[in-house]
């Protein structure tokens, strides 16, 4: 397939750049470079469920929530080890996922992307929930400590952090790959493009999309303990709507299907507020707007399209930017009104 | 690996049920709401035969095809195929069960390549999950590699090696319509289930279609059912043709017996006409 002969040096090169940065810049930096890698795992995840199997949602949020929290009430509470936190977080998400995703997925399209909707504007409120409070600390949330850096390594704690989510990015991200681009990723695209003929081809689609729900939600979910180690604090008004929209955004912006684009648009909303914020101390939001769509504009397939335009020039590849709008020729996958219509009959 | 595909149809010929039906429909009947689209249709196909299902606009074909294809469930009567009741095997397991598809005015994965599309219809083919894949497992490989050489077989068949890498999208109609084909065949199946594969094609590729369809039941010990407006197709690369009018059986026999038969041609045609015209 074709991402097998992608040439393999610019991934070693930046792989190199990144284990660099780490002796290179800041704490502070290196704090915003550990938020990029967990966006970055986050918009991957969300990439599987969007870009590849062409199921909106606008609640990732939650499973992001869900996965800090995971950690912070781990750590705080019961004394977990950060690092196990995460295979934690993993399966309590990806649980999440499947149960959400099998009822969910039935809805399809823009229903789903209601319902997840929904899912993202329940959570923060369901974090504070009184009963949980022991564990959550209602309002105020959770903090944790930093993690030391192990084996006597000479390192700050936001070196190793930095180091050890880019080792946990890397797992993440060479997984995704692998089925990407095997016989699951190609029948996920198959589900996105035309449901019926990729369940005439033997695709079980409800089986699938539900899969994908659950990793995606388990992607998601670790990307958010990671944030949560790094950020050191956990509180429900930080896991509002916004962190959905977000993520949203940096998949858009990074561009779909493409593993490289789901970097760049963590990077690009990490950084893109404080941009925002020098440009103009008063109206931040206006100048993050307006930046967003020159980018829209200027990019409109994201950054993963312009890679994809310098390295093949001419032969403009067919974006799969139409994921987002079923095709005309795809039914729904519930049920048809005409065959409703028979069984009665 | 040419070998081997009609090595597998060989053995499917000979190690099959004594039977020599393989699709039997028998007394379907479907209604939507008040009309009734099929009342009681039943026909056999046997196994190694191409049987066109002909009728004009509103006969109930199009239903009829739906019904065994898994988009339409019957009121009443019954479908088997190779034996095996299809009414309570859902859609995602015919293609495992030996029924492959192309669907009319052409269902491709239009972002995909050529390539792409055609593993698709090897993916029941597969075992390995979720979990395999993503640890890039030894199996996976195998599997893989399998369907890769499937698929030279089926490119370099259907004449298609010189578009492999190209996105369907771009490509025109006629060539389309080979990729559908090609993914239908590469999954191996026993009946091969065609909506309407001439519409949209010129008087030559129509020809060539004709061809490719022989050569390909040959080749494969294939089994199709072809749901056709072109008369001209269906009555030269039928053994057997089925006739449909409002939703009843007019015509079953061979090519000349339905072309002779009164009602197909004034079903066809109006009082008078002669359908070999058509």
């Amino acid at each position: 397939m074709s991402a097998a002969r992608r040439p393999i040096l610019p991934v070693i090169l930046a792989l190199g750049l990144a284990v660099a940065l780490a002796f290179l810049v800041s704490d502070y930096r290196l704090f915003q470079l550990t938020m990029v890698l967990a966006y970055a795992i986050a918009i991957l995840g969300l990439d599987m469920l969007i870009g590849y199997t062409g199921q909106i949602s606008l609640g990732h949020g939650a499973f992001y929530a869900v996965g800090a929290y995971t950690a912070a009430i781990l750590m705080a509470n019961f004394d977990v080890p950060y690092w196990a936190t995460l295979p934690i977080a993993a399966l309590i998400c990806a649980g999440f996922g499947f149960a959400f995703g099998f009822p969910a997925l039935r809805l399809g399209g823009l229903y789903l992307a209601l319902a997840t909707f929904a899912l993202a504007i329940a959570v923060p409120q369901l974090l504070k929930y009184k009963a949980f409070e022991a564990w959550t600390g209602g309002v105020q949330g959770i903090v944790i400590s930093k993690p030391d850096p192990p084996f006597g390594l000479k390192l700050s704690q936001d070196q190793w952090l930095y180091l050890f989510t880019l080792m946990v990015t890397v797992v993440l991200f060479l997984l995704a790959r692998n089925l990407l681009r095997g016989r699951i990723g190609l029948a996920m695209r198959a589900v996105r493009d035309h449901a019926l003929a990729a369940e005439a081809m033997g695709v079980d689609i409800a089986l699938l999309k539900t899969r994908t729900f659950a990793l995606s939600a388990m992607y998601t979910g670790i990307a958010g303990a990671l944030g949560a180690i790094a950020v050191q604090f956990v509180a429900p008004d930080s896991f509002s709507v916004l962190v959905s929209i977000t993520l949203f955004v940096g998949l858009v912006v990074g561009g779909i299907t493409s593993l490289a684009g789901a970097v760049f648009g963590a990077i690009f909303i990490v950084f893109l507020p404080n941009i925002a914020e020098n440009i103009s101390k008063a109206a931040p939001g206006a100048i993050y707007g307006v930046i967003l769509i020159a980018f829209l504009y200027l990019l409109p397939m994201g950054f993963a399209g312009l890679r994809r335009r310098v390295a093949r020039p001419g032969a403009t590849a067919q974006p799969p930017a139409q994921a987002l709008t079923p095709s005309p020729g795809t039914p729904s996958p519930g049920k048809s009104a005409a065959e409703i219509r028979i069984k009665s009959g | 690996m040419r070998g081997d595909v009609e090595t597998d149809a060989a053995l499917r010929l000979r190690s099959g049920p004594d039977a020599a039906v393989l699709l039997h429909v028998a007394g379907v009947t479907v209604r939507f709401g008040g009309v009734q689209a099929l009342a009681g249709v039943s026909f056999e196909v046997a196994r190694g035969q191409i049987c066109g299902l002909i009728g004009p606009n509103g006969s109930g074909k199009t239903t009829l095809f739906n019904c065994i294809s898994g988009i339409y469930r019957y009121g009443a009567g019954r479908i088997t195929f190779d034996g095996q009741d299809l009414a309570a095997v859902p859609r995602a397991r015919l293609a495992a069960l030996g029924i492959g598809r192309t669907f009319q005015n052409v269902a491709l994965f239009r972002s995909m390549t050529v390539r792409e599309n055609i593993l698709v219809g090897a993916h029941h083919l597969g075992r390995s999950g979720f979990i395999a894949n993503a640890l890039a497992l030894p199996s996976v490989a195998r599997e893989a590699d399998a369907a890769a050489a499937r698929l030279e077989n089926f490119l370099e068949r259907l004449d298609l090696a010189s578009v492999a890498d190209v996105v369907v999208a771009r490509l025109p109609f006629g060539t389309q319509k080979r990729v559908e084909l090609a993914r239908a065949l590469i999954g191996g199946p026993k009946l091969l289930l065609l909506d309407e594969p001439a519409g949209g094609l010129n008087h030559d590729e129509v020809a060539a279609l004709a061809d490719l369809l022989r050569d390909i039941r040959e080749r494969f010990a294939l089994t199709i059912l072809l749901v056709e407006h072109h008369m001209n197709l269906v009555m030269r690369v039928s053994d057997k043709v089925v006739a449909l009018e409002f939703g009843t059986k007019i015509a079953d026999g061979t090519p000349d017996e339905v072309r002779r038969e009164p009602r197909v041609i004034r079903a066809y045609l109006g009082d008078g006409a002669d359908a070999s015209a058509a």
